[in-house]
């Protein structure tokens, strides 16, 4: 199962990648490489078998539901590539 | 061409709990922008989820007050997509493994009849940020305090045929949260917004036609209007012979309609896959049991209770049930000894509308359980008439003091001393002879209507203190002795 | 003067030199700062020395040595792999992505660290989001292995690795999804240890792939290995998927006894495909342990061969979704005037992200859609168990697993470029160890043409203290961890 290089450009676009055009030919054919690889899971029958999500049996543990942590805007916004009034910024969406 | 409208809709519940779902930042409205985000809230490098103990228990409650079956072992899915207002460009919400499965919620309608609605399941997940697009000429500002804030998701059927059907849900909705005491369910502060899925089909068909879903409708009226224009819209379409297209739209309250959403225009593969940093969330029955015993009186619950209790018609334990607060303070009334019939009027009637002229919730009425349950009493022993009654109210509204003090400062207490009364009666009866005779010639309807006459002198006389029962009484009476 | 041996002493030796006052650690300190700036231009080990604050808390520990406080790990100067976030501290996961990024909270694992004494140097070159097996992905240049610096390191834990055997640092730690810390010990010549996933918090570890990543120490001896990962062990609340489990002091669990330890070997590892010479210095290792008592025994994994399948679906789709939040919006790369929202996201992630990483993602992307997931992710995790389920029956009869770490010694820079899959294969020995959420350990297990090769261990969740006791029983008896490189020259 090989990939079209449309399809790789499919899921850029999902994943919000862009891939020059002339790099396209070189990134689609080494995806497909890998893709071949993983084709190996094909010839295993798992039938039957559940999906492991968590390699040990655990199960999720509770918080009590109290307020920690106070205001940290300052120390957290400070790497900000663009911020104003305490509101990050980014270029104008229209919805 | 007739045309069946057919819809299901989607409730976003966010969840009363102190902080949020997944970390211990608070989730209070209305504070300045970003300090109620923390590390995790913001998806910084290196955060991780931790699951409230009170989101789960809310989502419990919920699903054993619509009695649903409670998924026991209910997985986190992250659903991948990317926008400013979501941190780590994926929600952790809930897909494969709800926590609360199908239920049927019966919702109460106006006629009186129980309209079922299968709820096909309800989940959690936490809620994005917010853009503002108005404040900064060339950019969007993102504020992340919602980030993170629990929601519950609850999806139903397409079971819904009217916009009345929803409009009465949604009140039915928020009416048993608010008991339940997960949510405050007010849909123009945002913690509970709807989204309809809406479509056409043909009557008498069996197949459903390509729906259009409209999101984000923020009030019971504006439920309503968005869901006439766009069934307008989508017939129109239909009647010229074109196509529905499957988009997402939104309603535009000021031009009364809905449009397309630009932004959501790129097709979304939301690639959901178990959330590898949260581990399944087991419930057992002895919790379900405990949550269960918890559950205070719902609605349905209570409407009955209060038709076979307190002997209360149908339609006002209807109008007194659906507001925890209504209901509760209804009952305080009761307690403290006012009769149940005359409790319910005051509290539709005139406390009513008095609280809502001055926009108060009844839980700020200046008028308390207590002071209306002394009124009440205070018309039952005969002290007060039903119109010195109100004036009474005025007075409590006011501030004035208690019931007696009023009674006492305004000179209010109604004359029933039969004594005086006669008296009343005879001096209008000898000042107005041409009414007497006219009274006496006419038939009983008439007489009925002509002895108001009398009545309105002698209140006027008595500024408005005579009893009117015993006045009426003692009216026709003397009246009658005439002939 | 400071005698350049306590470049390479160990832990329980410096504790005595420190608490005997023939060195203090303000001094150590100072002789490893001057180490990383006599060798780092040559290797390009470490990415940020924290030369003031370093010496600083060089100082404190002195002064609680002086009052008879601190433990074993008090005033040890140790370098932290850059996906541990420092507070204050630039932490750049060896990305573009985040070259300017300070964290304002420190990893769990840094803070543990940190109130068990020790001095940290600064932060180590790395694979770009840990993503690689040879430290050639990083934004800030390629690692030397200080054996050969015509040579990789190894990775993602390239930097830590090398920095180690250069005498940087007495310890260092690592992160391991699919043989991050144990092929790297193996290329240079050190004991590295990946715990059973679970056993130390994730917190403040920027994520690769959340069900596989694992901190874990890397150091000169096993018994060095002991004290470090009892110091980063232990629940977190703060990390969900952190095990509630007592963590037993692992250095006093050394007895150096392995009399009747038994030690599966898998057909799979040790069949045709693997080196020669690879062979002879695993088998020279393993019948050390066997002299002292051990008994190897022939076993089966048989579906081996999958991991590498298994592991190159689930690690790219859980990454693409962990690498989301990069998209220059709160933190982290911009690029230049974004036209609009879309154009940010499109150049900032594609211009802060290199290309292994780029493809990952797009790998991680695609298993995750619409009408794959079954085929791809689902199927994996399906396999994942089964191949979990492998190592669970061989431990019925075996105590520990045994095997290479690498397929082979340390290649030269851009030998595996050409093919990713050349690159993968890297990794064939130690993928399955993080499917199964095991703990595993390298060794090392001598030299070949002068190069190190290293003995993995495998042991049964939540058992790290017998694999540790199996390495310092061979240490115990054998030379190779004493080795060195000569480096000066």
């Amino acid at each position: 199962m090989s990939i079209s290089q449309e399809d790789v450009e499919k899921v850029a676009l999902l994943a919000r990648l862009s891939i020059a055009p002339s790099d396209l030919p070189e990134v689609t054919e080494r995806f497909g490489r890998v893709l071949q690889l993983v084709n190996e899971l094909n010839t295993i029958d798992t039938e039957g078998v559940a999906p492991m999500s968590n390699p040990h049996d655990m199960v999720q543990r509770l918080r009590p539901d109290v307020v920690t942590g106070g205001n940290a805007r300052e120390a957290l916004m400070a790497s900000a590539p663009q911020k104003d009034r305490g509101y990050f910024l980014v270029p104008k969406v229209i919805d | 061409m007739t045309w069946e409208t057919i819809m299901g809709l989607e409730v976003h519940l966010q969840l009363a709990t102190q902080s949020k779902i997944f970390s211990g930042s608070s989730t209070q409205f209305g504070a300045p922008p970003n300090v109620q985000a923390d590390a995790v809230d913001l998806g910084m490098p290196g955060m991780l989820p931790v699951l409230n103990e009170e989101a789960v228990r809310f989502a419990v409650k919920f699903g054993l007050g619509i009695g649903a079956r409670i998924g026991q072992r209910s997985i986190f899915d992250r659903k991948n997509y990317f926008y400013p207002d979501l941190p780590k460009g994926y929600q952790i919400s809930q897909f494969f493994s709800p926590i609360v499965c199908e239920g049927i919620f019966e919702v109460p309608m106006e006629d009186g009849a129980l309209l079922p609605i299968r709820i096909t399941r309800a989940h959690l997940e936490e809620d994005a940020g917010k853009s503002v697009h108005d404040i900064f000429s060339q950019e969007s500002g993102i504020d992340l305090n919602r980030a993170g804030t629990p929601l519950l998701e609850i999806v139903t059927e397409p079971d819904f045929r009217s916009a009345e059907q929803a409009v009465a849900y949604l009140k039915a909705l928020h009416s048993l949260v608010t008991y339940l005491g997960i949510s405050d369910g007010n849909m123009a502060e945002g913690s509970m917004r709807c989204d309809i899925n809406i479509s056409l089909r043909r009557a008498g068909s069996d197949a459903l036609g390509t729906r259009t879903e409209i999101k984000n409708v923020n009030s019971f009226r504006f439920v309503e209007r968005a869901i006439h224009s766009e069934v307008e819209r989508q017939t129109d379409i239909l009647n010229s012979g074109g196509t529905i297209t499957q988009e997402t739209r939104l309603y535009d309250a000021e031009r009364d309609e809905t449009r397309s959403m630009r932004s959501k225009e790129v097709a979304n593969d939301y690639r959901y896959f178990p959330e590898p940093d949260l581990l399944p969330i087991e419930i057992d029955e002895a919790y379900i049991d405990a949550v269960r015993a918890s559950l205070p009186e719902l609605p349905a619950a209570k409407r009955a209770r209060f038709v076979n209790e307190y002997e209360l018609s149908d339609y006002d334990a209807a109008l007194l049930v659906p507001d925890h607060a209504t209901a509760g303070f209804f009952e305080e009334v009761v307690r403290l000894g006012g009769a149940a019939k005359p409790a319910a009027n005051w509290i539709l009637g005139d406390l009513s509308g008095a609280l809502n002229r001055a926009d108060l919730t009844i839980g700020s009425s200046p008028v308390s359980a207590e002071a209306l349950a002394g009124l009440i009493a205070r018309i039952e022993d005969g002290t007060l008439s039903s119109k010195l009654a109100k004036q009474v109210f005025d007075g409590l509204w006011q501030g004035e003091g208690a019931t007696d003090e009023i009674i006492a400062k305004r000179g209010l207490k109604q004359v029933s001393d039969t004594g005086a009364l006669a008296q009343l009666v005879d001096d209008v009866i000898a000042a107005n002879p041409d009414q007497v005779a006219q009274y006496l010639a006419a038939d009983e309807a008439k007489q009925k209507k002509l002895s108001g006459f009398f009545v309105g002198q002698i209140m006027k006389a008595s500024q408005g203190q005579a009893n009117p029962k015993l006045l009426n009484e003692l009216l026709i009476k003397k009246l009658n002795d005439q002939s | 003067m400071v005698d350049s041996a306590v470049l390479h002493a160990s832990v329980s030796e410096l504790r005595e030199m420190l608490t005997q006052r023939h060195i203090s650690s303000e001094e150590l300190t100072r002789a490893f700062l001057e180490r990383i700036d006599l060798l780092n231009g040559k290797l390009n080990a470490v990415v940020t020395v924290c030369a003031e604050q370093a010496l600083d808390d060089a100082r404190h520990a002195d002064q609680r040595l002086s009052c008879g406080e601190g433990n074993m790990l008090t005033g040890i100067p140790l370098l932290h792999k850059d996906i541990f976030c420092t507070q204050g501290i630039r932490t750049t996961c060896g990305s573009r992505m985040l070259e300017q990024f300070i964290p304002a909270y420190d990893a769990t694992v840094v803070a543990k660290l940190k109130t068990a004494g020790v001095v940290m140097l600064g932060k180590c070159n790395m694979d770009e989001f840990a993503m690689g097996s040879s430290n050639e992905t990083s934004f800030f240049g390629t690692v030397k292995n200080p054996w050969d610096t015509q040579c990789v390191p190894g990775g993602s834990s390239g930097g830590s690795a090398a920095a180690l055997a250069a005498g940087m640092a007495t310890l260092v730690t690592g992160t391991d999804t699919g043989g991050s810390i144990r092929q790297p010990a193996s290329l240079c010549g050190i004991t590295g240890l990946k715990p059973t996933y679970g056993r130390v918090s994730r917190l403040g570890i920027i994520a690769f792939a959340s069900s596989l990543d694992q901190a874990g120490p890397m150091a000169r001896s096993a018994a060095d290995c002991a004290h470090m990962l009892t110091a980063m062990s232990g629940l977190d609340v703060g990390d969900s998927t952190s095990a509630d489990l007592a963590v037993p002091d692992f250095f006093s669990e050394l007895s150096g006894d392995v009399a009747g330890l038994r030690i599966g070997m898998p057909r799979e590892y040790f069949n045709d495909d693997l080196d020669p010479a690879v062979r002879t210095q695993v088998m020279s290792a393993l019948s050390e342990l066997e002299k002292a008592g051990a008994q190897l025994i022939d076993i089966d994994l048989p579906h081996s061969h999958y991991a590498i399948a298994t592991y190159y679906v689930l690690a790219p789709a859980e990454a693409s979704a962990n690498l989301a939040r990069y998209d220059g919006v709160r933190f982290g790369y911009r690029c230049a005037d974004p036209a609009d929202l879309e154009d940010l996201y499109l150049r900032s992630r594609s211009e802060g992200f290199g290309e292994e990483v780029q493809r990952r993602i797009l790998v991680g992307t695609y298993a995750l859609s619409a009408g794959f997931y079954d085929a791809y992710f689902n199927k994996a995790q399906q396999v994942r168990r089964v191949i979990t389920d492998d190592f669970r029956k061989a431990f019925q009869s075996v105590d520990v697993i045994a095997g290479p770490s690498a397929p082979g010694v340390a290649f030269s820079f851009g030998a595996k470029q050409q093919d990713p899959i050349a690159m993968y294969m890297e990794d064939i020995y130690t993928l399955a160890v993080n499917l199964a959420g095991l703990p595993g350990l390298s060794a090392p297990a001598g030299l070949i043409n002068g190069m190190p090769v290293g003995l993995q261990l495998i042991g049964k969740p939540f058992d790290e203290s017998t694999i540790l006791n199996a390495a310092h029983r061979l240490q115990l008896d054998t030379d190779w961890h004493l080795a060195r490189p000569a480096i000066e020259e």
